[in-house]
Formats: C-alpha cells, sequence, structure tokens
C-alpha cells in the first residue's frame, strides 16, 4: 500500500486521548496525515477513489509511544536488533518507540544519536528516536555531550538503569539539561541498598532466600531526586516508580509545583512479587516486582493521573541470560508485543477506563517529548492501531517476533489483539484474516 | 549374635515411596511422610552400628554427588549412604572458578543428564539452583544446600537427632541462634521442627534476622539469653566470617560476647538441654569449646551420624518411588 492512497476508517469506537473523548468515529487518512476525524460512525458518501476500512466497532487509537525501549544494537545484536524491535513494535501497535542508551558503545555522543536514528530510517517500519546518556560511558562521573545530542535529536537524557550516585554530577546534569530544555529521566534507587539485590525485601524473598533490597531504597533516591530537581529547576522524569510510598513523595512534589513526571512499566502495573514463584526468571526485574499493596498504589496513580506515562520496559534478554539461578539470571523482560494487551487487563477489570490507560501510552509521552504523534486530529502523522479490544488469546512467548523470547506474559490469557497497526499512513503490521 | 541384625526385612517394611520426584525443599512433605522418613532412618542407625552395614536396595542406581560449593561433611554423608545401600556413586565437583556460573549449572546438567544417574545431589551457592537443575534432568535431583533457600537433609537429620535424644520432638522448645538471614539450615528447620509440633524461636541480631520472620510462626529475640531461657534445644548457626565486612556485626569478639554459646548462657535453657550445630564450627565465635565438646550437652557427633542414616531414609525412598513410576 502507498502512502499516498487515502483511506477512510468507518464503524470505529474512537479512542482519542488527548480530548478524552471515547465513542463512534470514522476517520480519514491522506498523504500519511491524519485528514479529517469525525464523531459519528462514518462519512456518509465518500469519493469512489477513497479505499473503506470498516471498523466492526474495533478500537481505532493513535499508535502506541513507548519511550523505555531496549535493543541490542550496536553491540548485542543476539539480543534483538533496532530491526527486529521495529517489527515487534508495530506487531503490538506500537509506532513510535524510545531507544534507551545503554548499548555498546553507550550512546554518549551525538554519532550514535544519528546512527540509530539513521539505520532506523533504512528500516522504515515504525518511527524509532533515541534517548542519550547523561554521563558519558553510564558511569556518572563526566557529563556526556548533552547539547549536540539532543541538537542529534535525542528525546531525553538519561543513565538507563544505573542511577548517577554522585549527587554533585546529578545536581550539574539537571542544571545543565535545563539550558537545553532537555527532559532527563533517572531510575530512583539507592546503589547501596540495593546492591546484589534480585528481589524486593519482604516476608516472600525472605523465605525464598534471594539477595533482596527493602522499598525504601528506591524512595531515598527520589527524594534526592526531587530536592534536586527543585533547587535546579529542571525537568526531571522519574523512571518506573513502583511503590506506594514513593508514590506519597511524588505527589506531594506535584502539589509544590515541581516539573516532575512519572512512568511506570507495564509489568508493575501487572504482576507481584508472588509471580516469582518458584524461581521464575522471566519475573526478574529492574526494580524487583513489588508487593501487591504497592501493585495497587500503582494502578490507582495511574488512574487519578500522577502518573501519566506507561511504558513496556522493554527489555530482551536470551534464553541463555534468563535460563540461571535467578540471583544470577538477567533482569528484564521483553514487552513490546505485550504492551497494548497487558493495558488492556487494567480495563477489562474495570481499573482504569479505557480512554486514560490509551492517554498513558500515547498523547502523555507524546506532550511529554513534544512529539506531534499520540492524538487523533487533522494535521497529526496517521500513526493509529486498530485493536479488536474482546478478542481472547494465550500468550506463546516462542511465537513473539522479538528475538528474545523473555515475558513474563508467557502462558496468560489476554485480551485484545492488534488488527492493524499503521505508522506515518503506512500499514506496518496487519492481523492474518 | 544375641541381639537380632537389622535386615532388609526391616528396612523393607519401613520404607515408603517418596512423595515427589526430587527432594527441594521440607515443603514438599507433611507430617505423616516426615514421620516414616524418620522411623526409616531409625532402622538405619541401627544398621550404621552393626558390622555389616551393607544393604542392596540401590544396587544397580547411580548417585552423584554434584558440589559446587565445597562440602566434606555432607558430601561423604552422601557418599557413604549410597555405598550402604549398595549404589554406584560419583563425586564430581565443578571449579566455579573456571567457567562462568551459569553455564556450569545448565551445561553440567544436560552433560549429567546424557549419563542416565537415578539420583543427582546438588549444593549449589545460588538459592533455586536445585529446582532448576530438577527441571532440566530426568533423575531424581536432591538439594544439599541451594544458596540461602534451603538444606532440607540437615533438616530431616537435625530432627532425627532431637527424637533419639528426647524421644519425641513435639513440645520441645528449639531455639535456633545467630546468622538466621543467611542461613538455609534455618529455613529448612523452621518449616520442618514447625511441623513436628516444635516451638521454634529465632535468636539473633537484626542484622543478620531476615525481613518478615515473625510471620514465620515462629518467636524472634534479638536476646540470646531471652531467647534460650528454657529451651530445650539450642541450636546453633555458622557465622560466616565475611559478615564482618558488610557492616552486619562489628566484630569476632562482639559476637561472641552477646550471641556466642558459652555455658554462662547455656544456663539459662531447660535442664537436660542439648545443643546443636550443623558444623563446621567457628570455635570461639559462635559456640565455645567446652560447650560444643561436652558429651553430657552436645549433639553434634551425633548429628553427623544421624546424617548418614537420613540421607539412607531419602535415598532409599526416593529409589522405591523410582522402582514403581
Amino acid at each position: 500500500m502507498t502512502t499516498s492512497q487515502t483511506i477512510a476508517f468507518i464503524n470505529a469506537r474512537l479512542v482519542e486521548p488527548e480530548s478524552r473523548y471515547d465513542g463512534p468515529g470514522a476517520l480519514v487518512v491522506r498523504e500519511g496525515f491524519i485528514a479529517d476525524v469525525v464523531r459519528r460512525p462514518d462519512f456518509g458518501k465518500l469519493s469512489d477513489d477513497i479505499r473503506v476500512v470498516d471498523c466492526n466497532g474495533a478500537m481505532l487509537a493513535p499508535g502506541l509511544v513507548d519511550i523505555r525501549v531496549k535493543t541490542g544494537e550496536p553491540g548485542h545484536e543476539t539480543k534483538e536488533t533496532l530491526k527486529s524491535a521495529c517489527r515487534a513494535a508495530a506487531a503490538g501497535g506500537v509506532t513510535s518507540i524510545v531507544i534507551q542508551p545503554d548499548t555498546d558503545p553507550a550512546a554518549d555522543d551525538p554519532a550514535t544519536i544519528d546512527f540509530i536514528q539513521r539505520r532506523a530510517r533504512d528500516i522504515g517500519l515504525v518511527h524509532v528516536y533515541a534517548a542519550g546518556a547523561a554521563t558519558q560511558g553510564l558511569e556518572g562521573q563526566r557529563m556526556a555531550e548533552i547539547g549536540l545530542m539532543m541538537e542529534a535529536g535525542a528525546q531525553y537524557i538519561t543513565d538507563v538503569d544505573r542511577p548517577i550516585v554522585d549527587s554533585k554530577v546529578f545536581r550539574r546534569v539537571l542544571s545543565y539539561a535545563k539550558g537545553f530544555g532537555a527532559l532527563v529521566a533517572h531510575r530512583p534507587a539507592d546503589p547501596y541498598l540495593s546492591a546484589g539485590a534480585a528481589a524486593t525485601e519482604g516476608e516472600f524473598a525472605a523465605r525464598m532466600g534471594l539477595p533482596s533490597a527493602p522499598v525504601v531504597a528506591e524512595r531515598i533516591m527520589l527524594e534526592r531526586d526531587l530536592a534536586l530537581a527543585e533547587i535546579t529547576g529542571a525537568r526531571l522524569l522519574v523512571d518506573q516508580i513502583t511503590c506506594e510510598d514513593s508514590l506519597e513523595r511524588l505527589e506531594r512534589a506535584r502539589v509544590r509545583g515541581l516539573n516532575v513526571s512519572a512512568t511506570a512499566s507495564i509489568n508493575h502495573l501487572s504482576f507481584n512479587e508472588l509471580d516469582i514463584g518458584d524461581y521464575r526468571t522471566f519475573y526478574k526485574l529492574n526494580p524487583p516486582l513489588r508487593a501487591e499493596s504497592d501493585r495497587q498504589a500503582l494502578i490507582d496513580a495511574l488512574s487519578a493521573g500522577l502518573v501519566e506515562v506507561v511504558v513496556s520496559a522493554h527489555a530482551p534478554a536470551p534464553a541463555e541470560d534468563k535460563r540461571l539461578p535467578f540471583d544470577e539470571a538477567a533482569p528484564g523482560a521483553v514487552g513490546l508485543e505485550t504492551l497494548l494487551a497487558g493495558l488492556l487487563s487494567l480495563h477489562h477489570e474495570g481499573r482504569v477506563t479505557l480512554v486514560d490507560l490509551i492517554r498513558a501510552v500515547t498523547y502523555a509521552p507524546a506532550a511529554l517529548l513534544g512529539l506531534k504523534a499520540g492524538r487523533l486530529s487533522p494535521g497529526a502523522p496517521a500513526d493509529l492501531v486498530l485493536c479488536d479490544l474482546g478478542a481472547p488469546f494465550m500468550l506463546d512467548a516462542d511465537k513473539l517476533i522479538s528475538k528474545s523470547k523473555n515475558s513474563p506474559f508467557d502462558g496468560r490469557r489476554l485480551q485484545g489483539q492488534v488488527i492493524l497497526t499503521m505508522a506515518g499512513g503506512k500499514v506496518v503490521h496487519k492481523a492474518l484474516e | 549374635m544375641t541381639i537380632k541384625a537389622v535386615g532388609i526385612d526391616d528396612v523393607r517394611a519401613r520404607t515408603h515411596a517418596f512423595p515427589a520426584p526430587h527432594f527441594l525443599s521440607i515443603a514438599d512433605l507433611n507430617r505423616p511422610q516426615v514421620i516414616q522418613l524418620l522411623d526409616l532412618a531409625e532402622a538405619f542407625v541401627a544398621l550404621n552400628r552393626q558390622t555389616s552395614k551393607k544393604l542392596d536396595l540401590l544396587k544397580g542406581r547411580t548417585l552423584m554427588n554434584l558440589f559446587f560449593e565445597n562440602s566434606t561433611r555432607t558430601q561423604s554423608s552422601f557418599e557413604l549412604a549410597g555405598k550402604r545401600l549398595g549404589a554406584d556413586v560419583v563425586n564430581m565437583s565443578p571449579r566455579q572458578s573456571s567457567m562462568t556460573k551459569g553455564e556450569t549449572l545448565i551445561d553440567t546438567a544436560v552433560t549429567l543428564n546424557a549419563m542416565r544417574p537415578d539420583l543427582l545431589v546438588v549444593r549449589h551457592a545460588s538459592s533455586g539452583a536445585a529446582a532448576l537443575l530438577a527441571q532440566k534432568v530426568g533423575c531424581s535431583v536432591i538439594n544439599a544446600g541451594d544458596g540461602q533457600h534451603e538444606h532440607p537433609t540437615q533438616a530431616l537429620l537435625d530432627a532425627l537427632a532431637i527424637r533419639h535424644a528426647f524421644g519425641k520432638v513435639e513440645g520441645l522448645t528449639v531455639a535456633i541462634c545467630g546468622d538466621v538471614m543467611h542461613s538455609r539450615v534455618a529455613r529448612s528447620n523452621v518449616l520442618m521442627l514447625g511441623m513436628l509440633g516444635a516451638q521454634v524461636r529465632l535468636v539473633g541480631p537484626p542484622t543478620l534476622m531476615p525481613a518478615g520472620a515473625d510471620r514465620w510462626g515462629v518467636e524472634v529475640f534479638h536476646d540470646m539469653r531471652k531467647g534460650i531461657a528454657g529451651a530445650d534445644v539450642v541450636m546453633m548457626l555458622r557465622l560466616q566470617l565475611e559478615r564482618m565486612q558488610g557492616a552486619l556485626v562489628p566484630s569476632t569478639r562482639e559476637y561472641f560476647r552477646f550471641y556466642g554459646l558459652d555455658r554462662e548462657k547455656l544456663a539459662m535453657a531447660a535442664k537436660g538441654a542439648k545443643v546443636m550445630h550443623p558444623g563446621p564450627m567457628n570455635r570461639g565465635v559462635e559456640i565455645d569449646s567446652e560447650v560444643a565438646d561436652d558429651p553430657k550437652i552436645s549433639l553434634i557427633q551425633n548429628q553427623v551420624e544421624m546424617g548418614v542414616a537420613a540421607r539412607m531414609a531419602v535415598l532409599a525412598s526416593l529409589a522405591a518411588r523410582l522402582e514403581t513410576a
């Protein structure tokens, strides 16, 4: 299909996250952009050269924007390449991804940012963006070329899973980034309390004999980060907030007017520490899974808008990194193909409204980064996902497109199948009919 | 011979097929099953005291000892247990330093499985390693210690030693003292002794007490004198000397002052109280030699003897299961 053909989607359940509309609708795509949107089932008479797609009541929403995706390219292509990640994203209804800079070499200079963007352009599936490292080699000591990376197209600045321990360095990163209007993401985890931990401290981890870290390890670092964001006035993104205790601090900072946002991973919204069960390493994550009360608090925070963005935290790890004793196994889970279905579980359980869930993976992350994606309005890029909300399926990790199959959703029953994904007006994924 | 020798018939009569394909955790057993194992082990205690100690219950079977962590005591205990039941025993100690840890475990599991052993005894530094191995092999796996998780045959032999000394376990008060946090022996014993109806106490400094231990159905004490007051059994745990580095305890002398077992602290325990230790001991750190070596109060040598019998009971039961499978 060419991008020049005009397509009309009719009889859709339109979910428009910017205006929080969820109802009947129809939409026209022309030249890679959304040309027209109406809040009724169809347009009436359309000209004959327009191709009509009857959605039969399926959900039509903006393609998902996932701002925390790891691949193995460059450096560890056996885990995941940019191409396999793009195909996985398309299959999951994700049309924009932000690649994390913990590649090998680290994306801590403009050349690597440029490399990732150019590779993605050659692949030509979904929109691929890159985040830049905050410090050189992600080592937490010398500042990376934040200005040059932003100029090269970096979407935000982060040392990914490695907290910047030196408060002076982190303060300067925040301060300096502010000069370029750059958003700085930071993982709140006290490195000393968290050292060697494979699980969350508590009765369960103790019984299983797993090395663990207390939840306050997150709160301690979060409070430091919030204080530094306050004195620098920089924009801070709390990377994967997980516990009730931290959410309370985040809320207080918001009330004080700090420019701070937070992400939650789909994994922490879907699972708790007991899912580890008999040492199942697909549930070994960083940050580790928390108590059920923390998961519930996180869902409430998402529903209330305190946590605005949900990420897949896509972290491919091949079998040889996962088929190990729990404390030796690599942390992380793939998530691009299950982000939407995982979120829809919260909708089916009636915990969060559909439009709020969709907003957290479309408009909210796009607005945070200043992208035009994530909305259904004339002039916006034609990034769309068409999804049969009720269609049930059982996830078989071996059938995932990702090169690594480490999905904690393996064997789970889910509802919500992607029928079609469109990026920039081009169909990039279509379910088998 | 006036005393009737323990023979194959006594053992056969007491042998029941093990309830699970593997022995990974005390949680694999219920109380009647534990009592059956203890009864069988008693027969082996008697057998082991005879001149002729050998049976052929495991004839033709191969037992592999796979110890990723060194342990002279447990390994030789399993080796003897296997040999006395007539099995062929192979000892393997993959050197962790020469390979990365993960490769060793899975690769070794696959390799060993191809040699078709019947029973695989494994010790590894990571919690859950025995369970992981059990998924990859076709034989019965016995957990001989996995990280900080469990050491189920140790708990079985401890219960046997207690029953031997007191005639029962139910109703006794057992104080488990020392580095509970890092102890797989403590975790298995909490499950075992609780199941058999003993009152279990955990005693140690807060830094060596696992989070949530108070929810394990035990009483937690940080003052050792209070913790062992009135106890029938004082079970000491080994303190790894590297704990000094991690700011868990300040020094061995301070540890001994507050948590080492000496005659003075032991005087708080019940009259006739017995002292246990899974070994190897750090004399003068967690236990005073005077206490450890006193045959009137120490069950420590007894534990070693019971170890062979308890492991014979486990091997015989697992073999009985293999027979019926």
